[in-house]
């Protein structure tokens, strides 16, 4: 009843910006680039991955593009190699692995504690200068020269064979690596030590669960890849041979400690989105969760299996087949907590009031896509099968399920669900559950048929293919043209709303979360004063509460 | 009472506050140092046990001499950073800063005789790459050993001179009367960090300079 009661007034008073909030307070360039409020950097770090995503993008296009046909007709082998692996770097280090915790973490860990700021606020924006000049040297790799040696450096081809900008790329990426480090340690520090009163580990949002096994994974997987890619670069500058097979090296040492970090950098980039969908579910069925419990310690599980499964990657390297085998095993493992997080998300809609705002599509869209992403990752922890479709098409279906059809879905749901606090606007909300519509489907259309043709046995990083793959292949190509118009459109509405959107109310989702208690967009301090807290996260009563 | 307001950082509710979330970020930090240094040992470990004799060759030919002495060099600077933290405790500023300098001269010194044992090398082309010369059947892993000794010691020297410069900033602050017995938590994380530096070294001495000599 009170619910409702509060609900009614929300809708019949028009909301009014508040007078003084952050975006407000100083228009000045400085007052941007020398900020050190973490909503500011949240939208520097969201201008700048969206540029990245963009670009990343753009080499997807032409990926597509040349493999519309049978023939190598628009690129050469050279130039197609250099394209996705611009692809895969600018995605990986550049979009998905700074997405979620650099944007909606910068922006909501704070504010869903209660603190004023991160602990460290000038970390934060070193972090993001840190990631614009590893930025700086990719893009100039992208213009001048480029690289072909694939996203993962493999030796001894990146340290001895390879004739592109190799070394360049590697010093951006390793620079690169320092500003997730900042991140993670921010956030770690930050959770552990300014919660506000009242609001004990496991009254936590999930949100924040996920960030803080996000957060470990950064801090202790990061600085191996940092170290890998400095004995890369002495090999291939000084020649000191570490992996150099000539000196009795050994390169899948390489491979050892590369997917070390990079295996962990998959939950990485899956995790955090875990974290928002836990946070929508919850608001758009106006339930509590389900297994509030099992979904934060499957957070930190994945975190700490996400470390013991890199072998798995390495089925055809060599490898021992015992080594191999215990490898199989523990990545089977690791979905058990993927599964329950799924599982619980599914149950907590039971009974739930469900309304279908855009954020809950898209939480809908990464329910089903990760759950086949992850599905198809067991064909591929298994030992036999994976010698079958190793580096595949499969593999590459496999992993954007996970990665586009997981994280971004995440991401988008995240950014719709939390941009009325972040901009004081509302969204377009018919726009923009046609755009999550055409995301969802031009989503399958481009890599459902990966699936198929990598089970068909056509290998991935090739630009020709035998003409009997070309149906499935155009196929992908006019999905990935859907899938593109799909992510511009936000891109056009989420401008135009800054302007002409309808102005927000402080919680127009009636949802639960610190966040919402202060108003849209927040004030420089975030809260009047600091909050406390009397209750367990989503505390929500499942009353069928409209939302505007 | 305005000097306490100084030195609180907006976003924090009181100085345990802020001290206990320093002290944690530079443990954090300390914790990715180790798995940096963490892939170099374990390419170590890895290479030690596929070409044990080579390693052990390769070891024979590291000035035993310098390296212990740097060892004595950088343990004596433990102990002043030690004391130096101590005397930020007790508000001392005088005392403070005589330390951080005697850190800082023995962090040279060790840096200093690393130089020397590099040259060393260099002229008895044991320095990887073409120049490399190594009479035996071993040569190529033991290049691969050097390889080890020059990534690792090298990592280290950049920690010890990045630490030297944090040292350089503290003695700046300290002049400038920034701590006091209530406010010295700069000090005590660089210590923290000295501290680790120094204890990477413990683990290259004996597993670069010691191990298998006969």
């Amino acid at each position: 009843m009170s619910t409702a009661a509060v609900a009614g007034q929300d809708q019949l008073a028009t909301p009014v910006a508040p007078r003084e909030h952050y975006l407000n307070v100083d228009y000045g360039v400085k007052s941007w680039l020398f900020t050190t409020d973490h909503k500011r950097i949240a939208l520097l770090y969201l201008a700048s991955i969206t540029l990245f995503f963009f670009l990343g993008g753009f080499f997807a296009v032409l990926i597509r593009l040349e493999l519309m046909t049978p023939p190598g007709d628009l690129v050469q082998s050279e130039t197609y190699n250099k394209l996705f692996t611009l692809h895969g770097l600018i995605m990986i280090f550049f979009f998905l692995i700074p997405s979620i915790p650099a944007v909606l973490g910068n922006f909501l860990v704070p504010m869903m504690i209660g603190a004023r700021d991160l602990a460290f606020p000038r970390l934060n924006l070193l972090s993001w200068y840190i990631y614009m000049l590893g930025g700086l040297f990719t893009l100039f790799v992208a213009v001048f020269g480029g690289v072909d040696t694939g996203w993962t450096f493999y030796t001894p081809y990146s340290t001895t064979y390879a004739n592109s900008n190799v070394m360049l790329t590697a010093v951006g990426v390793f620079i690169t690596g320092f500003s997730s480090i900042l991140t993670g340690l921010n956030f770690v520090v930050t959770i552990h030590t300014m919660r506000a009163p009242g609001l004990t580990w496991f009254r936590l949002p999930l949100f924040l669960w996920a960030h803080y096994a996000t957060s470990l994974i950064l801090i202790l997987g990061t600085p191996v890849l940092a170290i890998t890619i400095v004995l890369v670069a002495l090999e291939r500058g000084l020649r000191i041979g570490i992996f150099d097979p000539a000196l009795g090296g050994d390169p899948v040492l390489f491979q050892h400690l590369f997917w070390f970090y990079s295996h962990p950098a998959v939950y990485i980039m899956i995790l955090p989105a875990m974290g928002v969908i836990s946070e929508l579910v919850t608001c758009f069925s106006r339930k509590r969760i389900f297994g509030y419990g099992f979904i934060a310690s499957a957070s930190v599980a994945i975190a700490i299996l996400g470390f013991l499964v890199w072998g798995h990657h390495m089925f055809v390297s060599s490898q021992s087949v015992y080594a191999g085998l215990v490898f199989s095993i523990l990545s089977f493992l690791v979905a058990i907590p993927s599964a329950i997080k799924v599982f619980n998300w599914t149950a907590t809609l039971y009974k739930g009031s469900v309304s279908y705002q855009t954020p809950m599509l898209y939480a809908f869209g990464f329910i089903g896509l990760f759950t086949t992403g992850g599905l198809t990752g067991l064909f591929l922890a298994s030992l036999g099968l994976d010698v079958h479709v190793h580096d595949t098409y499969f593999v590459v279906a496999h992993f954007h399920y996970i990665m586009v059809g997981g994280a971004i879905m995440g991401y988008l749901g995240g950014l719709h669900f939390w941009w009325p606090k972040m901009t004081g606007r509302m969204y377009p909300e018919g726009w923009a559950r046609l755009a999550a519509l055409v995301i969802f489907i031009g989503f399958n259309l481009t890599f459902f048929p990966q699936f198929l043709l990598g089970y068909l046995g056509m290998p991935r990083r090739y630009h020709m293919y035998p003409p009997e793959f070309q149906i499935l292949n155009v196929m992908s190509s006019a999905g990935a043209s859907i899938l593109g118009v799909g992510y511009l459109v936000p891109m056009v509405y989420f401008v135009w709303s800054l302007r002409y959107g309808a102005v927000a109310s402080a919680n127009p989702w009636q949802a639960k979360g610190l966040e919402w208690q202060t108003s849209s967009p927040p004030p420089t301090e975030n809260f009047a004063r600091t909050p406390i807290v009397r209750e367990e996260a989503y505390a929500y009563s499942p009353l069928g509460v409209k939302v505007v | 009472m305005s000097e306490t307001h100084v030195t609180l950082a907006h976003q924090f509710d009181d100085r345990e506050q802020q001290t206990e979330a320093a002290t944690l970020g530079m443990w954090a930090f300390l914790s990715t140092e180790v798995l940096f240094f963490g892939g170099l040992f374990t390419g170590y470990a890895v290479y030690r046990a596929n070409f044990p004799e080579a390693f052990a060759e390769g070891s024979q030919h590291l000035d035993i001499l310098l390296g212990g002495i740097n060892t004595a060099v950088l343990i004596s600077s433990s102990l002043t950073m030690a004391l130096a933290v101590h005397a930020a405790q007790s508000g001392r500023r005088q005392t403070l800063i005589a330390f951080l300098l005697a850190t800082i001269l023995l962090g040279s010194v060790f840096l200093g005789i690393k130089v020397v044992e590099y040259s060393h090398k260099f002229h008895d082309h044991l320095v990887p790459g073409p120049s490399f010369q190594f009479p035996g059947p071993f040569a190529r892993q033991v290049q691969l050993f050097y390889s080890f000794y020059f990534a690792m010691t090298g990592m280290h020297a950049v920690h010890m001179i990045i630490g030297v410069g944090i040292l350089a900033g503290l003695i700046s602050m300290a002049w400038k009367n920034r701590f006091s017995a209530e406010y010295y938590t700069p000090v005590e994380v660089t210590g923290l960090y000295w501290h680790f530096v120094d204890i990477v070294w413990i683990f290259l001495f004996p597993l670069l300079y010691l191990l298998g000599r006969h």
